[in-house]
């Protein structure tokens, strides 16, 4: 294999298995900026590819709408990633529950409800059926000619491109306009941000939303984009990467994608690493763990200290001092 | 009123948890055409319904006393380790191979098989407190990164130094087991091994580390305030890196029990088991109270098994517990919400009277 076709490849996949986690990892800045711990990512992103890979497969056979499809399953991944979110929001933000037990409540609910809901309707089969329209990869004209990385990065599924752009309007909305200042300010000091007048708890549930959202995104770009059929382990662990990712990404949108595509180049390495015959000389199973393992050397030599939100995790309860 | 409650409520709410979540899941079992009568009616069967269930349902309580005792007794001391899954395994893996490469009487080999899967798991969390103590580095990322070193890890030392004809181990010598006739035989046969009553005795050893000793109370104190113990002269760095090593060595004796106990191999995994995420589930039900993870193991494990004699007698697929057990998570994490539920129906009460 020519060193340019390599590059392509490994570019390619780094940007394909990067796209779930970065769509996470955003939607836990967002929710943890504004003070509210997410560690239901995974359970997010799980029912986020249980909705996109149900209503793509219904949309697309049962109405016959091929290539709408997949686009209705991503907005069925969103509503359904807000739904879901609602119940972690109300008792986080309400009822003042522990947020990571809530967090682990949710995770157990997904997972449960995902699977039980594939075995109704696919017959009592845990997988559903392979989507027969997911997203295909798109190709931008004109980028693609740029040398070495041209074909690698403008040759992917258009949830990719979603991601790129959302990465980008999150850092806008959260460090450049109004909106995101004050939910900047509740995740850190919710008491002032209250003095000011700014309704902690309607910024804490809108932020949980939008959480909701971003990983019920990444969850579709798992099933609809890359597997192309929903299962029991179709996000297995996905979420909590996500998660790593955005404490590696230091709670910053930039950052978050940095460490997911960091974390998706050393699965792309590995994954590469088989199909050159690596597996020759070293065993496959230190090529799978080399992701991980790069990731605490990573950490351990070149990310300093992580610091949370000073309000991460703590329910806010008006008049308490 | 408020003294009157205060007593109940350390049970009042968990225990109101449980009946709320049994019954939105009646309700939704209605909603989708079930029986949710005849669904509960087989789930307790399958629990209770013979010496034999009872004695599988204790085996399937067994590893979830282990890992949610490791992940309570992180939390305790302010470290939330999700690493427990990594560390069952490792410990799994420590008992096979000292299973079938050491050669030594009955008793004393399990015995030593057990050990040694604690000092690994042990080191093995220590990696993730060293890395917290010194670098900082926030212990949920590297405990889920050394969840898929260890699943690696072992894949590797199995297929290389382990392996059977098939997919999996070859068995760990006799002498190793943890097998229990004795304790089986009462239970008509079932697998129930003596890991049941190690569990329970790590339970006690647990709580009075946690709670009756000097190092129990600067590891809490580490855990509360790490500022203000570093002030009071506790060594904070050594204390974070000896509580994820005991957690870690709790999580890993649950999987040397597993494997000597109940299969006596351990299989080339694809992904992982989800005993040990289990664990942070059964340790948050169980207030991360020793005794509390023993009750609310017990639930977890009794539920996970009735559910297949409900999905084979009523055919309700088994996850539906798992979406019970999800509920009744939430409900005991916004206490708040059972608190306000109960002053509502008292304040009925009240009026009725």
């Amino acid at each position: 294999m020519a060193v340019s076709a390599l590059v392509e490849t490994v570019l390619n996949n780094t940007i394909m298995y990067s796209t779930p986690l970065i769509l996470g990892a955003l939607g836990g800045v967002v929710s943890e900026r504004a003070g509210v711990v997410n560690i239901a990512l995974e359970g997010l992103m799980t029912i986020g590819a249980f909705a996109a890979a149900v209503t793509t497969i219904f949309v697309g056979e049962q109405l016959g709408l091929s290539g709408l499809a997949p686009w209705a399953g991503l907005l069925a991944a969103m509503l359904c990633g807000v739904l879901f979110s609602l119940p972690h929001a109300v008792a986080s933000i309400h009822f003042k529950a522990d947020q990571v037990v809530s967090g682990v409540a949710l995770n157990f609910l997904a997972a449960g409800f995902s699977i039980f809901m594939v075995k109704r309707l696919f017959n009592g089969s845990a997988q559903t059926t392979t989507v027969q329209f997911p997203f295909n990869k798109i190709t931008i004209p004109g980028l693609t000619d740029v040398p070495v990385i041209g074909k690698g990065i403008f040759s992917s599924y258009p949830t990719s491109y979603i991601a790129f752009l959302l990465v980008f309007v999150f850092w806008l909305i959260l460090y450049k306009t109004p909106f995101g200042l004050r939910l900047r300010a509740i995740g850190e000091h919710p008491r002032a941000a209250d003095t000011l007048g700014v309704n902690v708890y309607n910024y804490r549930y809108i932020a949980v939303m939008i959480s909701g959202a971003l990983a019920g995104l990444g969850g579709a770009g798992m099933s609809i984009a890359i597997t192309g059929v929903f299962q029991q382990n179709t996000i297995s662990g996905h979420g909590f990467m996500a998660l790593a990712a955005m404490i590696f990404g230091k709670w910053h949108p930039v950052g978050a994608m940095g460490a997911a595509l960091f974390f998706g180049f050393a699965t792309a390495l590995a994954a590469s690493g088989q199909v050159l015959g690596l597996t020759k000389y070293v065993p496959s199973e230190l090529l799978n763990m080399l992701p991980y393992l790069l990731t605490i050397l990573a950490l351990a030599g070149v990310v300093g200290k992580a610091e949370a939100p000073a309000a991460d995790g703590k329910p806010y309860e008006k008049g308490q001092r | 009123m408020d003294k009157t409650m205060r007593p109940f409520q350390a049970f009042t709410v968990p225990v109101v948890a449980v009946v709320l979540g049994l019954v939105v899941g009646a309700v939704l079992m209605l909603i989708l055409g079930y029986n949710p009568f005849n669904g509960y009616v087989a789930m307790f069967q399958g629990i209770f319904g013979s010496l034999y269930n009872i004695g599988e349902t204790l085996r399937m309580v067994t590893p979830l006393i282990f890992t949610g005792l490791a992940v309570a007794f992180a939390f305790r001391t302010g470290l939330f380790n999700i690493g427990v899954e990594g560390q069952f395994m490792i410990g799994q893996l420590a008992a096979l191979y000292v299973g079938i490469m050491w050669k030594l009487p009955t008793g004393i080999h399990a015995a030593v098989a057990l050990l040694a899967a604690m000092i690994a798991g042990g080191l093995w969390a220590a990696i993730a407190g060293f890395l917290k103590a010194r670098m900082r580095i926030h212990e949920v990322i590297t405990t889920i990164m050394l969840n898929y070193i260890a699943l690696y890890t072992s894949n590797y030392v199995i297929s290389h130094f382990l392996k059977s004809e098939t997919e999996r181990s070859k068995d760990i010598l006799p002498t190793a087991s943890l097998k229990a006739p004795l304790l089986s035989v009462m239970f008509d046969n079932a697998r129930i091994h003596w890991g049941i009553l190690i569990s329970l005795l790590f339970a006690v050893i647990a709580y009075w580390l946690l709670f009756k000793t000097v190092l129990g109370y600067e590891l809490r104190a580490v855990g509360f305030n790490p500022h203000a113990a570093e002030y009071a002269g506790m060594n904070v760095s050594r204390n974070i890196v000896l509580s994820m090593a005991i957690s870690g060595m709790i999580a890993a004796a649950g999987g040397a029990c597993e494997t000597l106990g109940v299969y006596g191999y351990m299989s080339i995994a694809a992904g992982f088991s989800g005993i040990g995420f289990d664990g942070i589930a059964v340790a948050l039900i169980g207030a991360n109270n020793p005794f509390g993870v023993i009750l609310s193991a017990l639930l977890f494990g009794g539920l996970t098994y009735g559910s297949n004699n409900m999905q084979m007698v009523e055919n309700i697929p088994t996850e539906i517990i798992r979406v019970v057990m999800a509920l009744i998570i939430f409900f005991v994490a916004a206490g708040g919400f059972v608190k306000w539920l109960l002053g509502v129906f008292r304040r009925r009460q009240e009026v009725q009277k």
